[in-house]
């Protein structure tokens, strides 16, 4: 029987062993993914070009040196309507890191707290805690943003009726209006003070940005508590109690013996929460704070540019993402635990 | 074995027993500063709660939630056709009935919330008679399969786990229709559906579409081959770095350019395309998640049984991955089901969208707390309800622990 197949020669046998070699399927299952691929990317390509073509449209960047011709409500560089589309954008992004960066740290504080407070022995703080924290993880951060800005900013009194809070803090419908240190000329603390129509000294919040600010606060800070009890809990009973036996007050207990522990098994989860608050900063665009997002929008209405503005705007997000996430790995290395 | 159980039986910790006096003294006043916070804290609450509880009262004219009731709940959807709602809520009644009786069973605080909530959407005067009827049948029904699912017990749960599963296609079957041409169970456009129902149908076609391309991803950013691996891993962090938002607009603008000439997708369709992205790439991670807690040796014990990369795959690795990402998944749903709010920004009448365009009627001008107060206290109904019996079918069930 053996000698029934000699044409069967080593040749076809060293073609099908080729051909059944697991290397080789390999190489061939990539070539093909790539053709593939490829083929999807033609056809779309295709008919980009064949839409662009129709409707008369050229890509391309230049127009971000044409004049903006609008104005933007709030800004902390120069910029008037006579400046460029560039700049605009740049207000935008400024305008972004600086709800991102009070966000990040007025929500830390709340998740801290909060998360603390979850844990407390005391009945009444326990249950706040517990309804704070249901609350903002089981309603929509837009919902929360409209409902903040359209449902309490806008509904507030005129500035002579401002609501006083202790503190020296007013609720208006120009906004929030809280005390602010200046430095010029040396440091001091202002304290707002109802002067005619307006309020002289401290700092005027805009609706939108107070709108924006707290809840993007709340909202993160609540899911920040869960982070916060989860890490406390994770650390074994007998750390406290060691801590208590050898005499630490409540206090020096959790800030010294159980936080810096804690720390560890918090910082990962905590990363992509902050990654969180930049990405939704962009809800702003839903109550009319001028983020990076909303110009971008009012940029692509002006100039029919939508694909080029979203490129521009996925390209920002994702280096904003990628930057805040490698602080955060850089820091969790710094605070991880040193194995021998 | 179980003898040497018996007698070394583990007692329960003595039950604590208080006093009313004695447990206000513990858990409110047991040291000077407990009771500053308490009183504190109380202050605090009743300066912020008394004046809201005294608007919600007097000030607040509710009138414009009862007017809207209908539009809010299911849009424009044609009201001969309303039966088919009622019959993918009775479904749901009866299959959450079962499994309520048969995993959750006893914790009754959510259970009578549930009950109860019908009862209260019969409160609204512009309800007809037959929406009420429907109502009280809906509550009939979950009682009665949550007391077939008690009885029952666990024979039925194959069966429901499957139910589950095969319902949501079949939401989106009955809320959409078959027949092209508009008589009985003629197809009802996208365009037509609004308010709570777009909601949950983009929930629920995100969810069910994104599955299969979550699953292909998670498994090529796995794979051995670079260029597949490579793929998989740009596509999910560049749509998790952005945010959902920019995909939303994306899908809006950008994706009609790239169909070609001819075709054309309604703005409901292409904002469940970008829900669709934005979910496989979540997905994918956590199905990632599922497939690294497989240990090594059942590769191995797979390899050694002669199975190839593709039989492994489909018969080993993914029924174990997927049966320990299914908690994940309904916290999925449950973050995506608020994520569909998002599709208000671009134009769309969902839950959040129609209470815009309607705030923005000249007749419901300045209502803003009271509509807003309603659509929040719906999406925190329905999502701590979901999330409330996802954690206790994770810890009924055992998913994920095996």
């Amino acid at each position: 029987m053996t000698q029934a197949s000699p044409t069967r020669s080593t040749s076809t046998n060293r073609l099908l062993a080729f051909l059944r070699d697991e290397r080789f399927l390999q190489a061939l299952s990539q070539i093909i993914f790539i053709l593939i691929i490829g083929g999807v990317a033609y056809w779309l390509t295709q008919n980009l070009l064949a839409a662009l073509a129709r409707q008369g449209i050229r890509l391309g960047y230049g127009f971000l040196t044409e004049t903006a011709g609008f104005d933007i409500g709030e800004m902390m560089i120069e910029y008037s309507r006579e400046s460029l589309f560039a700049r605009a954008l740049q207000v935008g992004l400024l305008n972004t890191l600086l709800v991102c960066f009070w966000g990040i740290i007025s929500s830390t504080i709340i998740g801290l707290v909060v998360g603390v407070a979850r844990l407390s022995t005391n009945f009444i703080i326990n249950r706040i805690a517990w309804v704070f924290i249901e609350l903002m993880r089981n309603i929509p951060l837009l919902v929360l943003l409209v409902f903040l800005h359209g449902g309490i900013f806008l509904q507030l009194p005129r500035v002579r009726e401002a609501i006083a809070i202790p503190g020296s803090i007013y609720l208006s419908n120009r906004g929030l209006t809280i005390p602010w240190f200046t430095l010029t000329p040396a440091f001091s603390i202002q304290v707002p003070e109802l002067q005619g129509f307006n309020f002289s000294g401290g700092l005027t919040l805009s609706p939108e940005f107070s709108a924006l600010l707290i809840g993007l606060s709340i909202y993160t800070g609540g899911f920040i508590a869960e982070i916060v009890r989860a890490g406390i809990q994770a650390i074994s009973k007998g750390q406290t109690e060691a801590a208590r036996a050898l005499g630490f007050s409540w206090w020096q207990t959790l800030r010294l013996i159980i936080l810096p522990q804690a720390m560890r098994v918090i910082i990962p989860p905590l990363t992509s929460q902050y990654l969180n608050l930049t990405k939704n900063s962009s809800l702003a665009v839903a109550i009319g704070y001028p983020d990076l997002l909303s110009i971008s929008n009012t940029i692509s209405n002006q100039t029919g540019r939508s694909i080029e503005m979203i490129t521009i705007i996925m390209a920002i997000y994702l280096s904003l993402s990628l930057i805040t996430s490698a602080i955060l790995n850089w820091y969790n290395n710094k605070v991880r635990l040193v194995e021998r | 074995m179980t003898t040497a159980t018996v007698d070394r039986k583990i007692l329960p910790p003595p039950i604590e027993r208080y006093t009313v006096l004695g447990w206000v003294y513990k858990n409110l006043f047991s040291t000077w500063y407990d009771a500053l916070l308490t009183l504190g804290s109380a202050t605090v609450l009743y300066l912020v709660f008394a004046p809201m509880i005294g608007w919600a009262f007097t000030t607040a004219k509710w009138e414009v939630i009862n007017a809207n009731l209908r539009l809010l709940m299911i849009g424009q959807y044609p009201p001969s056709e309303l039966w088919r709602i009622w019959a993918c809520l009775y479904i749901a009644a009866i299959i959450l009935g079962v499994s309520w009786g048969m995993w959750v069973r006893g914790s009754g605080g959510v259970g009578i919330a549930l009950i109860v909530a019908p009862f209260f959407f019969m409160l609204f005067p512009s309800l007809e008679l037959n929406d009420r009827l429907n109502l009280g049948g809906i509550v009939i029904a979950a009682l009665a399969g949550f007391f077939i699912g008690r009885a029952r017990g666990k024979s039925l749960s194959r069966l429901t786990t499957l139910s589950w599963i095969v319902y949501f296609p079949l939401v989106i079957f009955l809320v959409r229709g078959l027949n092209e041409e508009k008589q009985f169970f003629g197809v009802i456009g996208s365009n037509f559906w609004g308010g709570l129902l777009l909601t949950f149908l983009l929930t629920v076609v995100g969810i069910v579409f994104s599955f299969p391309f979550g699953v292909l991803l998670a498994l090529g950013r796995r794979s051995s081959l670079t260029f597949v691996k490579m793929f998989c891993i740009i596509f999910i962090e560049v749509i998790r770095g952005v945010p959902f938002i920019t995909i939303l607009f994306m899908s809006q603008l950008v994706l009609p350019l790239f169909l070609p000439a001819g075709l054309t997708l309604d703005r409901v369709i292409r904002a469940m395309a970008g829900v669709i992205i934005f979910s496989a790439a979540y997905l994918a991670e956590n199905v990632r998640g599922g497939l690294q807690a497989i240990p090594k040796g059942q590769f191995e014990a797979a390899e050694a049984l002669g199975l190839n990369g593709f039989q492994t795959t489909i018969y080993i690795i993914l029924p174990q991955a997927l049966r320990a990402v299914i908690p994940i998944l309904v916290g999925q749903f449950i973050s995506l089901f608020k994520d569909t709010s998002l599709v208000a920004i671009v134009g769309l009448y969902d839950l959040l969208g129609i209470s815009r365009s309607l705030l923005a009627q000249p007749d419901f001008i300045g209502r803003q707390p009271e509509v807003y107060m309603f659509i929040s206290a719906i999406y925190w109904m329905f999502s701590y309800v979901m999330s409330y019996i996802s954690q206790r079918l994770e810890v009924r069930m055992g998913v994920g622990e095996r």
